[in-house]
């Protein structure tokens, strides 16, 4: 298990891109983390778990186990899955409210802030958002 | 005007180019190849001038003011008129509106012809493929009618199924509207084939010309049509202006779409009067330097020519369906006989977002996802979107190779 603090997951996919200097190094990179993110469960598959805003299908969901929250979640597209992959490596395994406290800076700072700005199709702001929206349910669990 | 350039001629696409200055830019590090003209086309430096011409020279309100700007902006407005009219061929400026595009067009129908000519248990009928802006809008027609809205089915090389179309029509059909080129497939259907049909039965047809304005010659009159819908912005124009055509009896039968200002003839406490043909459509001020500017966008595809424009998209066209033959494993979407210069294509498993992703890294602008014609592309092709490269006339064979040397860089990483 990951015991590193959201933080330091990020700065470890920061080093881990910086051995790329193209973009397209980069990319091969996503697109390898996106072909090796495991598969979720067929019956996540369906509109109740989509993820609204992406170009690509995107299905996610989260469980709590041991006041951690853990994410699954796939997609149709190769690079989106890759970028599900970075955000699932930096966010799943924490306590909710450290998630919703994760600023998730280290996407401008991977050098890829042209390709993957909150702006384009990839739905990066919507997934970000949808995790945020479930470590959100569970920290309200928490206080009541 | 200058004369055109003689039909037998081909166009000199390096020295087109050079009035096209965003064409000369270099994105991600590399030149700029644009294949998204379907989206909305780029704009040679007499419309991007015209447009500094008009706000240094002439600008004013038009229609009301008796100082001699207004009567110079006034003048230039309705030059522009004219030239649409003669672009379409027109019977007569009354038929010309300014609207802010082909969307906004359709919505005027849809709104005033629309409901007036449909009633509950009436039938309407569109096609699969068209645009969601020819689509949506008889959708809330007919739902707030309660009539029934048709589609004209769609074969697998993305033509119409004009037997079906046929048989479609009964005594409750009041209204057809078609697209006239495909966005997504870029088929040419036969509008008045259809036209013909409908009329036979005394159907009024809609075409959205969106597509069509900047690749084929439009005539009304040939066509017979009743309404025509097209952008200025895919055409080479401003965005934000459009024309719509109408028959001068249908749009005196209308009733206004928008109400206020320049609309009217007078207007007491008690009750108003409308303006004649075509100011009763064009509700408050309008987009005077869009549909100005919109007149130098007819005059530059006038001095090419339609044909040469058709033929120089057509080489384009059949030098990709080469090139990916060529590369292999890419899926052409659309596949008709009669196409203009669309090509929308999978690259056979990877997806079309990730297709455009690494284009876009390599300078490609190509369009993504579902070109606005989601149930043609979900429900009708059952994919999850496609890749669309869409040439204008100042593309070259050049940039189709750059398109294909991404296409097999494409097929090494993901497959």
């Amino acid at each position: 298990m990951n015991t590193k603090s959201i933080k330091e997951r990020e700065d470890q996919i920061v080093e881990d891109f910086s051995l790329f200097d193209d973009w397209m190094g980069k990319y091969e990179y996503l697109i390898e983390l996106g072909k090796k993110l495991p598969v979720i469960d067929e019956k996540y598959k369906n509109e109740s778990y989509e993820v609204k805003g992406c170009q690509s299908k995107v299905w996610l969901n989260a469980e709590m186990k041991d006041g951690l929250l853990h994410y699954k979640a796939d997609s149709d597209a190769v690079i989106t899955k890759g970028i599900i992959s970075l955000l699932i490596n930096v966010l799943s395994g924490n306590k909710p409210d450290d998630i919703l406290n994760a600023d998730m800076d280290f996407i401008n700072r991977i050098g890829l802030k042209e390709h993957l700005s909150p702006n384009r199709a990839n739905g990066l702001t919507a997934m970000v958002n949808y995790m945020k929206k479930f470590a959100l349910t569970y920290s309200g669990q928490n206080v009541n | 005007m200058e004369a055109p350039v003689k039909n037998t001629e081909l166009i000199d696409t390096a020295k087109l180019r050079e009035e096209f200055p965003i064409l000369r830019q270099k994105l991600n590090g590399k030149p700029l190849v644009y294949f998204d003209n379907a989206a909305t086309s780029q704009k040679p430096l007499s419309v991007i001038n015209a447009v500094t011409e008009y706000y240094e020279t002439i600008n004013s309100n038009v229609h009301r003011g008796i100082h001699t700007l207004s009567e110079k902006a006034t003048e230039a407005y309705e030059n522009s008129r004219e030239k649409a009219r003669s672009f379409v061929n027109a019977e007569s400026t009354n038929e010309i509106v300014f609207v802010k595009g082909t969307t906004d067009g359709i919505n005027l129908i849809a709104s005033s012809f629309g409901n007036m000519t449909v009633g509950e248990g009436d039938e309407v009928i569109i096609s699969e493929m068209e645009h969601h802006s020819n689509m949506v809008p008889w959708q809330n027609l007919c739902r707030q009618k309660n009539a029934e809205l048709k589609y004209i089915p769609v074969n697998d090389d993305g033509e119409l199924m004009m037997d079906e179309f046929r048989s479609m029509i009964n005594e409750k059909t009041k209204l057809i509207s078609v697209v006239y080129i495909s966005n997504t497939l870029g088929t040419v259907n036969p509008v008045k084939e259809i036209i013909e049909i409908a009329h036979s039965h005394n159907i009024p047809v809609v075409i959205d010309a969106a597509q069509a304005a900047p690749h084929l010659k439009l005539d009304v009159k040939d066509l017979d049509c009743d309404f025509m819908a097209f952008s200025g912005h895919k055409m080479y124009g401003p965005t934000g202006i459009g024309i719509l055509y109408g028959k001068e009896k249908h749009l005196e039968a209308m009733p206004p779409y928008q109400f206020g200002g320049e609309m009217i003839k007078s207007v007491s406490f008690d009750k108003t009067e409308f303006n004649i043909l075509p100011y009763k459509f064009e509700a408050g001020t309008p987009n005077i330097s869009g549909a100005i500017v919109q007149g130098a966008a007819v005059d530059f595809i006038e001095k090419l020519g339609h044909e040469n424009i058709h033929n120089s998209e057509m080489k384009l066209l059949e030098h990709a369906n080469n090139l990916f033959e060529e590369i292999g494993g890419i899926r052409i979407i659309g596949t008709a006989k009669n196409k203009t210069s669309v090509i929308s294509f999978i690259v056979e498993g990877v997806h079309p977002y990730d297709t455009g992703s690494i284009l876009d890294n390599l300078g490609i602008a190509v369009r993504t996802g579902f070109h606005c014609t989601q149930p043609l592309i979900e429900q009708r092709y059952k994919l999850p979107g496609t890749v669309r490269a869409s040439f204008a006339v100042y593309n070259t064979t050049g940039e189709i190779d750059l398109l294909a040397d991404g296409l097999k860089k494409i097929k090494k990483m993901f497959l």
